[in-house]
């Protein structure tokens, strides 16, 4: 066979992958709303502390965020629970990728989140109000679903760098695809081979999240009228 | 955190003439990869905005996958996949090259670095208005002429916004150096930790050195645009 018996190390690599893309995605998209929120908010502290956060995240290299949060978490809680003369609690590796990954990331939603934001007209957030929706009203019913239409190209350049930034999580030994295929590589002795598949693998993931994408900002510009050229 | 500090300040940022320091190997490879991307960049982009499908098609093909594969992947090709090919390390040229991990490095990021630059240089390109074009051709100016005097200078300006980004994210991506062995910042922040056990401090220097870098290049990039595109501001009267 052409994987020499590593097909299925190879498909739950990237079964791993996926996973991780994806959770990793839903934790950087609720931490971006809440940062936007912070960083829009009237509130100095809350908007100074949002602004520190975007700033600084975005300036360090996400590898090297990564590899500090990744070992801190664990250190940081091993002397918590030092301190409260607690047994120590080990984090599983996949859950400390997930909340490094989406920390990270986290700050580029909530840029793309805030300038969508304020590009949605103020008078249909008043209109909402005057017609007497409560605020939470107004953001499910009217802000969020206006918002997504222009932050939607952002989330998708978003997901497509978080998608190869996973590849990332087998230097800190998380099993995903890249792991496997080094695995297999070693192994074998065919890296080349290998490491093409890998590359294989991650274009049909980019491919298709192209289209899915594409579906869903058509999805979110219903009734959007634009001049015909 | 001091001693952390007093042993290994010179790994970070001092260089003797004999060993480089991590800030000096940082900076050359993100100077070689963007110099050598932006060289092969511009005539790529040049390519990729044709209207010749011969031209564009291939150049498509080669940003689509360098821009769809994570860089990580690419460097492991390079640096483990290529010189494991048998006729690669029995011929002397090749295997001399593909041996060196910063040759490999330099190669892998160049070419990733290029791709990213020309989709951005060709987008500059493409947008470039037609009457400047049309105004260039009916004073009689060769196809070489418009290129090299109206729409290069042009479209290279207004590229500069997206391109100092771009500086920016190859900067982060150089950090990926350290798993090829090149002994860049991260990789005397990973000494620095295996030695010494502080996590927090020894990435910690390390992420500041990037912050720092980072901030003198956004300065940098500003300067340059505030000049570069000054013709475009809206001008008050």
């Amino acid at each position: 066979m052409v994987f020499q018996g590593f097909g299925p190390l190879l498909l739950a690599g990237t079964w791993e992958t996926i996973k991780l893309a994806v959770l990793s995605l839903g934790a950087a998209f609720l931490l971006g709303l809440a940062g936007a929120a912070a960083k829009l908010s009237p509130n100095r502290v809350l908007s100074r502390v949002g602004t520190m956060y975007t700033t600084l995240i975005r300036a360090v290299p996400d590898l090297v965020l990564m590899l500090l949060l990744f070992y801190s978490i664990q250190i940081w809680l091993n002397d918590a629970t030092d301190m409260m003369g607690m047994d120590q609690i080990d984090i599983d590796p996949f859950v400390a990728g997930v909340i490094t990954l989406g920390f990270i990331y986290g700050a580029y939603f909530t840029e793309t989140f805030r300038g969508a934001f304020l590009a949605v007209p103020r008078g249909q957030i008043e209109a909402g109000f005057a017609y007497g929706m409560s605020s939470t009203r107004v953001f499910t019913r009217i802000l969020f679903p206006q918002m997504m239409r222009f932050a939607l190209p952002g989330i998708g350049n978003n997901w497509q760098v978080l998608v190869k930034a996973t590849a990332l999580v087998s230097i800190i030994g998380l099993a995903d695809v890249v792991k496997a295929a080094q695995d297999a590589g070693k192994a074998t002795q065919a890296f080349f081979f290998f490491t093409l598949v890998t590359g294989a693998i991650y274009l049909a993931i980019t491919t298709v999240s192209n289209l899915a994408l594409h579906r869903l900002e058509k999805r979110y510009s219903t009734g959007v009228r634009r001049a015909a050229l | 955190m001091i001693e952390l500090l007093r042993q290994y300040w010179p790994n970070y940022l001092y260089s003797d003439g004999f060993n480089t320091s991590g800030l000096a190997i940082t900076l050359w490879l993100l100077v070689v990869s963007i110099v050598a991307g932006f060289l092969m960049a511009v005539p790529l982009a040049i390519a990729r905005a044709s209207r010749n499908p011969w031209l564009s098609r291939p150049v498509w093909v080669y940003t689509y996958v360098f821009r769809g594969t994570p860089l990580y992947v690419q460097l492991l090709l390079v640096y483990t996949g290529i010189y494991s090919l048998h006729f690669v390390h029995s011929n002397a040229v090749l295997g001399d090259f593909f041996r060196s991990a910063m040759n490999c490095t330099l190669l892998a990021f160049a070419l990733n670095e290029c791709a990213y630059a020309t989709e951005i240089f060709a987008g500059a390109i493409r947008e470039t208005s037609y009457g400047e074009i049309e105004a260039a051709q009916a004073y009689g100016m060769s196809k070489t002429k418009v290129y090299t005097r109206i729409i290069l200078p042009s479209a290279l300006r207004r590229a500069l916004p997206s391109y100092s980004n771009e500086v920016i994210l190859m900067l982060h991506a150089t950090t990926l150096a350290f798993t090829a062995t090149v002994p860049d910042i991260l990789k005397v922040a990973r000494d620095a930790n295996s030695a010494t056990y502080m996590t927090f401090q020894a990435y910690g220097i390390a992420a500041a050195l990037y912050a720092s870098i980072v901030f003198a290049l956004i300065w940098a990039f500003r300067r340059v645009e505030t000049r570069m595109l000054a013709y475009l501001k809206p001008q008050g009267h």
